[in-house]
């Protein structure tokens, strides 16, 4: 798993690579809290585009971000998620806690 | 569900490390291959495997190292029965964890592993003893339009 990242007019988008299985999540969720913590964006958007694979562990991800987000005021959503992922998100009913792109 | 004759099975031993899920996910996806599956039915049994393994690295094997052992069973015409065992502390209410957003995981678990088994499988079978272990029986359908 990989993350890029980048910070514009006080949007943070964070982009991950890769496959997001239960490992890869914790360490996601932390750098994604440090993230949030450190830049305290205006918006954010967690782009799953170049995911490759992802498990349930995908969806502590968001809901962790979501609660970080909401808890300083910044508005987020999932976006450019695959079919697989979707489908994940969908079975959860996170569309319905989260903004999904 | 109904069972034909058995083509091929396989069985893997791995030690509950969580560098094992990916190892696992890819080993039963790549068994599976041979039955000429759809590229969303790969992704449906990927997914519910790496949750059923997850959940005995993570939950079956809280504080210690143990063996997970995985079965694959493919059955004619189109059949995959994957077996996922664990020896760790097993789960004290079967009904209760298949509920959705339940864990005991803390905040790094989203609760939602067994309602993606069932959601993307076509049979779940969820046995376990506290103190004995789990074992989880995943079935998928490969080819339902040809059994119709």
């Amino acid at each position: 798993m990989q993350l890029q990242y980048e910070l514009r007019e006080g949007q943070l988008t964070a982009r991950v690579f890769g496959e997001l299985g239960h490992p890869e999540a914790i360490e996601l969720m932390a750098r994604l809290g440090r993230m949030i913590e450190d830049h305290l964006p205006a918006r954010m958007a967690l782009d799953f585009s170049g995911l490759e694979f992802m498990d349930s562990s995908g969806i502590a991800v968001v809901l962790q971000t979501a609660r970080k987000c909401a808890a300083c005021g910044c508005r987020f959503w999932v976006e450019g998620a695959p079919a697989q992922a979707k489908k994940v998100l969908a079975a959860a009913g996170i569309h319905r806690l989260t903004e999904i792109r | 569900m109904k069972k034909g004759e058995k083509r091929n099975e396989m069985t893997l031993r791995f030690v509950s490390r969580s560098a094992n899920e990916a190892f696992a996910r890819t080993a039963a996806a790549a068994f599976i291959a041979q039955m000429d599956p759809t590229v969303e039915q790969i992704y449906d049994i990927k997914t519910a495997v790496s949750e059923a393994v997850t959940n005995a690295i993570v939950h079956g094997y809280r504080d210690t190292l143990g063996t997970v052992t995985m079965t694959v069973r493919l059955y004619e015409p189109g059949l995959a029965e994957i077996v996922i065992r664990d020896k760790g502390c097993g789960i004290e209410d079967v009904h209760k964890a298949r509920e959705p957003m339940f864990t005991t995981g803390g905040a790094e678990r989203s609760g939602m592993g067994f309602t993606i088994m069932e959601s993307f499988m076509d049979g779940l079978t969820v046995r376990s003893r506290p103190g004995k272990g789990t074992t989880v029986i995943l079935r998928k359908l490969l080819d339902v339009k040809k059994q119709a």
